[in-house]
Formats: C-alpha cells, structure tokens, sequence
C-alpha cells in the first residue's frame, strides 16, 4: 500500500513538472482591465486579437483577468506584453516596467470624464458644481484601481468637501466596475455612483438604462484616460520593429463594429507624458507613493 | 443552571456577540432586496446550461487542481507530521494554515501569475499546515502496543511501516478522502482571483446578473460533490492523482526573475527599499497600524463573534431537520438537500450571492458564515442525535427536543462549534475581499494599489489573530474537557 501510494506520488509530481513547462514561448499575449462586463470584454479584445493575429502574423492571445491589479501584474511579470490599461493602471504598470511605453489611446480618451449619477430616491438633480446636497449619501466607486471611477471622483470629492469620501457620504463601497455601479445605482443599492462616462453613453444608447430611476447628476473636468501600453522588450522577442508595427496596426484599425464596441471613434498617437496628470493626481491622494 | 461551565461559556460568548451586534454594521441597504433574492431563485430553477461555453472545462479544472493541491498537500502534510513533536514544525504547521487559501493564491498570483502552479501551491500549503497537524493527532492516538512487540534491532523504517501506518491508515484515509471535498470547494473558489475554475464563470455570471447561468454553475458543483462517493473510490484514486496535473490547462509561463524580484524588492517596507531613515520606517508601520490593521482586526473579530453565535443557534435549529427524531422521512429528505446545499456553497460563493442581493454591509457575510457553519455542525449533530435510543414513552415535540436531545448533544455541539471558531474567523477576513471592512478589505486594497509591502504586513497580522484564537479556543476546548474531530 505505501509503496504504491510513495509510486503514485511520484510519478504525480513528475506530472505537475512536465505539465507545467512554457509551451506558448512565441505568442503575443495580452490583456485588458476587467472594466465592464466580462462577457463583452471576451467578445471585444477576441475581436482585437484576430485583428492583431492578421496585421502582425503571430499568434494573438487575449487573456481575461479579474482586477485592475492582476493586469498589471501580468504585464510587469512578462506574462502579458500589451495591455489596454486605464490611466492610472497604465500609470501603475509604466512605473512598474521601465521601458514601457503608452502608444495609442481611442479619441475620446484624450478628454475622458466621468458621470456621477443619483437614483430617483435620493431626489438629486443635475448640478453645476458638484454641490453638498449630494453629502450623507450612499455612494459607489467603480474598482478600487480604475482611473474615471475611482481615482478622478475621489480627487474631486476631496477637492469639493475637503474630506476623505468615507466623511463625505454614508456608506462608500467599491461595485467592481462600471456597468455594475450603473446597475446598482439604477436598482437604488447606493443614492449616487460614479462612472466612465463612455460606458453610461453607450448603454444608453443601447436602450439598457432605465432613465426613470436614474439621471446624470454631475460631469467632472475632463483628463486622459485609456490607453495601449506595451512593453519594451517586445523587439527582441518579436523581432525588430515588432513595437513600431503594433503601433500602426492600432492606429490603423478600421473596422466599425470592433471600435464601436470599446466604444471609441478611432486610435490615436500617445505617449507616456499624456498621462502626467493622472500621476500627479494619483500621488495626492495617495495611491501611488 | 448557570453552575455548568458549558452553560456559562455558551451565555458568555452570547453577551459577547449581543455588544458586537451594537457596534457592528447591520444593514440592507438594497432598495428591492426581495426581488432580486426572487430572481435569483428563479434563476436556479432555471438553469441554463448551454450559455457558457468552458462549463466542462470549468468543472474539469475544479477537480484536476483540487486533486493536485490536496494530493501535495497530504504528501507533505505527513512528512510535517512525522516530525510534528519539534516545535518549530508545529508554529510552522500553525503558521501555513492560519493564511487562507485565497490569500496564498493572491500571494503566488504576484510572481507565478496565471500558472497552474499558483493555484495547487494554494491549496497545497495551508492543507500541508492541516494535515500535519491532524495526522499527527491521529498518529499519536495510535495503539502504542505494536511497536513495544518489535524484536530489538528493527529499523526505524521498518518499526513505522509495519507497527504503526498499519494501526491508522483507516483513519489517515478517512479524513483524507474527506479533506478533498474541501479541496473541492477550496478549488472552486480559486476561480473568483482568476484561476480557471468554476468560481471564475459564477463571479462573471453573478456580476452580469445572468442567474439562470450562475444557477447552472451550482447545481454542477452541487451535484459533483454529492455525486464524491460514487465517482472517487480507492481503486480509481491512483489514475485521478496521476492524471489531474494534466488536466491544469497551461496558463501561462513562469518568469523566474519576477520571484526573485518579488520577495527582494515587492515585499520590503517601502521605506526600506528607497533608503529612507527608520523614523520614516516608522511612520510607514504606524500609519498602516492605526488605519487599516487596528479597524480590519476590530471588524474581524466583531463579525466573528457574531458569526459564531448565529453558527450556533442555526446548528441548534437545523439539526431537527435531519434527526430521525423528528418529522417523517418527506421532511428529513428535504432536510438533508438543505443541509447538503447550505454545506456545500463555501461562505465566500453565499456571501457574495448575498452581497449582490442586499448591499455591502456585515448581515450577509453574518448569514452566509452562519448558514455554511451551521450546515455543516447541524449535519453533525442530526447524524449523532439519529444514533440516540430514546425510551418508547420519551416526551415528543419540543419537550424532546429541549430535555432529551439537546442535554445529550450539547457537549459534542460545542466542541464542533469552538472548533469552527478559528475557521471562522479566517473566513471572516477573506469576506473583506468582497467590500466588508476586516481585514481582506485592506488586504485586496493594498494589492490592488500595488503595495505588496502592506498586504503583506496586514496578511502576517491576520494569521497571528488566526493563531492566537485557534490557541484560545484549544485552551477553552480543554478547560471545558470537550472532544471533537476536525470538520473543514
């Protein structure tokens, strides 16, 4: 019996060890932070893979995460070599991986904002400034690292009030991401939330959002936000060039459906400097050190 | 009455959680709890099971890293127990167990990422710490006699296999076999930071409201470990344990610098690693002290101790369900799926289901901790109360519940519940995860923030709490000459 039982052990780890040897040595793999619905996320970036399958011929893999956190450690570990981070993950994940360069963002990220919106219950209307009636409030960021639903309301609310959110409002919880605030505020589990205007705008546009139940209430300043960020060491790995072609294929994406799913017009040039704003504002409040 | 030590503790902690309560943040803040609590429901009535595509795959996964991690686990938990006497392998043993499974896999998640390894290390760890500590228990209740038979001279190799695995290699299985219904839901909820287990497509499903596809997900786990005596039996355990790493999937590869990187730089206080001057040192640990540790401990032990006493009440008002003392066998059968239900669903899965229905407050990690906890004591003590001959002209109804069962169990029942105490709690810190202030909370946010330094901290301060209530619940368990056997 423990003969058997010391074999089979054996030969177990033997199999953990041969199962466990890289495989996928010469595929470009990236990666997205699990800002919305996973369900469209999977249908949009296996659309970009195919894309970037065709434009770059190797093998494109998109690989899906659960937090902010996980795409930019996948990024910094080497594991993933490009990745559509947020303005502060990409920050987070530049940082992280010197050499690492921001190359292309959608149109609309060069002035990104984010919506604070109220459930009918709070009675809350559209406002200019954001105003004190929103203090006492339930209230839901979006994840703990997303750039349009926590870093840039947090930063507002501070500069507003003068007060960490957990002074400003009642109760502050953190939904997972936008489409999930959304629901929430819409079904009333939190008086007020805030989200990536982008996601509001679309799902509206869509039909999904109930207007009856849940209205726009303030629109923060704009700033930058999304962007592709690839690492450095791509070239040797991929061949020379291989960053500079990645680049072209994003920028020349044409194809409607697959931009209309981010949902952005088209993508433009970026570079690591136009996210300077989004560093400095993550170091005051703390984010970053 | 009160002149029992039993009573008096059970009295003790219930006035312990009555204060909690009055700190504690009890709350539905959902505007229509009830109708997403019924389409939810309606939703598991409804499975689908075509909508999601990697189902079989999901399943597959579940069972390949659960069969992986705890075959690791035992291999080294025994060799612990062997030396299990030398204190440092016990505070080591201690220490391993005391960092829950999800905490280890965001540990691994940091320098292995999406490996397979990453998750059988997860499970394999803190079951190694569980295993020892039970095997040696066991080996040392082993009968004594065989080995004082043995002809002088015979190795210690010899002595071992042939006196002593012999006497309690039944029971070494028995609880074995039993840990790996753990490992399963342990498995599954790896899937919930990202590995490709079952807990991945429910946290997708959940989140996107697609109950029907959640409920599908369930009723598959449910059903797989229901179904655990049929398909897992001794003579197939060598092909499963063979066979499972293969079924990992391959993840992706391993960058051996990010490990180096990881324990170097990553987990070294930030004041630290940039060369500032120890009083920095020190702001750095204060501030993390006094604004996340200090409320992430009170909030543990505040929602433990509620926890517990709702474990117990809900054990003391399931365990009838199941006892062949009471109600006809319609009644017991619906009993027991109750029970294999809310036993089955690890805390984490009904706390987030819970947490989507009624909004971020303590009440549904309370509940979810208490329907799981007491599930599985309540199953333990109808299973030993239908064990009991009462006389034929015993009293019915509640006058049997209250003068003939429960004087009879109540030993065994807090000895199970004392012994929960330290799972609890351990649990209690992972529900911080899901948005609930303990510890987890902080622990996820300083991950999330890429403060590895502080998760770290905070992750060592939540297994020293785990050690020093595992500690005083020994000591309580001993004063009161309670005896149990370990549940999971």
């Amino acid at each position: 019996m423990m003969n058997h039982l010391i074999k089979n052990t054996v030969l177990a780890l033997a199999g953990i060890v041969i199962s466990t040897t890289p495989v996928l040595a010469e595929t470009f793999v990236f990666t997205a932070i699990p800002d919305e619905d996973e369900t469209k996320l999977v249908e949009r970036f296996q659309g970009v893979a195919d894309y970037l399958s065709e434009e770059l011929n190797v093998d494109v893999r998109y690989i899906p995460v659960k937090s902010y956190a996980a795409a930019v450690s996948a990024f910094r570990n080497n594991q993933v070599q490009l990745a559509w981070f947020g303005g502060l993950s990409g920050v987070q994940a530049r940082r992280l991986v010197p050499g690492s360069e921001a190359i292309a963002q959608g149109e609309e990220d060069a002035a990104f904002r984010t919506y604070f919106i109220a459930h009918k219950s709070t009675g809350l209307e559209p406002m200019d400034e954001l105003n004190p009636d929103v203090k006492g409030e339930t209230f839901t960021f979006g994840s703990k690292g997303s750039t349009s639903g926590r870093l840039m309301p947090e930063f507002y609310i501070r500069e507003t009030f003068g007060a960490a959110p957990d002074e400003v409002f009642s109760r502050v919880g953190y939904s997972g991401n936008h489409t999930r605030t959304l629901r929430l505020v819409e079904a009333g589990t939190y008086g007020v939330g805030a989200l990536n205007f982008q996601v509001w705008e679309k799902e509206l546009e869509d039909g999904s959002i109930n207007a009856d139940d849940v209205q726009v209430i303030w629109k923060t300043p704009t700033y930058p936000d999304y962007q592709w960020t690839i690492r450095g060491d791509v070239d040797e790995k991929f061949g020379d060039g291989f960053k500079a072609k990645v680049r072209e294929a994003l920028l020349s994406l044409d194809d409607k459906a697959l931009l209309e799913s981010f949902p952005r017009t088209s993508f433009i040039p970026a570079s690591n400097d136009d996210y300077e704003p989004i560093r400095k504002v993550a170091e005051q409040i703390g984010i970053l050190d | 009455m009160f002149s029992y030590p039993t009573v008096r503790a059970s009295f003790l902690f219930l006035a312990i959680a009555c204060v909690g309560l009055v700190f504690a943040d009890i709350a539905i803040t959902t505007v229509n709890p009830w109708r997403d609590l019924g389409r939810f429901f309606l939703g598991v009535v409804t499975p689908d099971f075509f909508s999601t595509e990697g189902l079989a795959t999901a399943i597959l996964r579940t069972v390949a890293f659960a069969f992986t991690g705890v075959t690791l686990g035992s291999v080294a938990g025994f060799l612990l127990a062997l030396v299990y006497r030398w204190r440092v392998v016990r505070m080591f043993s201690a220490f391993i167990r005391a960092i829950h499974e999800l905490f280890w896999a965001l540990i691994f998640l940091q320098f292995f990422g999406f490996h397979p390894l990453t998750g059988v290390l997860a499970i394999a760890i803190p079951y190694a710490g569980i295993f020892a500590k039970v095997y040696s228990e066991i080996l040392d209740e082993a009968d004594q006699e065989p080995l004082r038979l043995l002809p002088p001279g015979t190795g210690v190799i010899s002595a071992f296999l042939y006196a002593r695995v012999p006497d309690v290699w039944d029971r070494i299985r028995t609880y074995t076999s039993y840990r790996l219904e753990c490992g399963m839901r342990s498995s599954a909820i790896l899937g919930f930071v990202g590995l490709p287990t079952i807990g991945f497509y429910l946290e997708a499903s959940f989140s996107q409201g697609l109950y029907s596809e959640a409920g599908a997900l369930l009723i598959l786990f449910y059903v797989l470990i229901a179904t655990i005596p049929w398909w897992v039996k001794p003579k197939l355990l060598p092909v499963y344990i063979i066979g499972a790493p293969f079924f990992l999937g391959e993840g992706l590869p391993i960058v051996w610098g990010n490990v180096t990187r990881f324990f170097t730089q990553d987990i070294v206080p930030a004041p630290i690693r940039n060369d500032e001057s120890w009083a920095e040192l020190g702001l750095w640990f204060s501030d993390l002290m006094f604004n996340e540790a200090l409320p992430g401990l009170w909030n543990t032990v505040v929602l433990t101790q509620i926890a517990l006493v709702f474990t117990g009440l809900l054990a003391l008002l399931a365990f009838p369900l199941i006892s062949s003392h009471f109600g006809g066998p319609v009644r017991r059968v619906s009993g027991h799926v109750f029970l294999v239900v809310v036993r089955s669903t690890p805390e984490y899965i009904l706390a987030y289901i819970l947490l989507q229905l009624w909004g971020p407050s303590m009440l549904p990690a309370v509940v979810a901790l208490a329907l799981h906890n007491g599930g599985i004591i309540g199953h333990l003590i109808g299973r030993q109360t239908s064990m009991i001959r009462l006389r034929s002209d015993a009293s019915v109804g509640l006058n049997r519940y209250t003068f003939e069962l429960i004087p009879r169990v109540y030993r065994s029942f807090l000895a199970f519940l004392f012994y929960r105490w330290e799972i609890i709690m351990r649990e209690t810190a992972i529900l911080g995860i899901l948005g609930v202030a303990t510890l987890g909370f902080y622990i996820d946010s300083a991950i999330q923030n890429i403060r590895f330094d502080r998760a770290m901290v905070l992750i060592l301060i939540t297994a020293l709490l785990n050690i020093g209530i595992d500690a005083l619940s020994r000591f309580i368990r001993g004063r009161l000459a309670l005896k149990t056997m370990p549940t999971c």
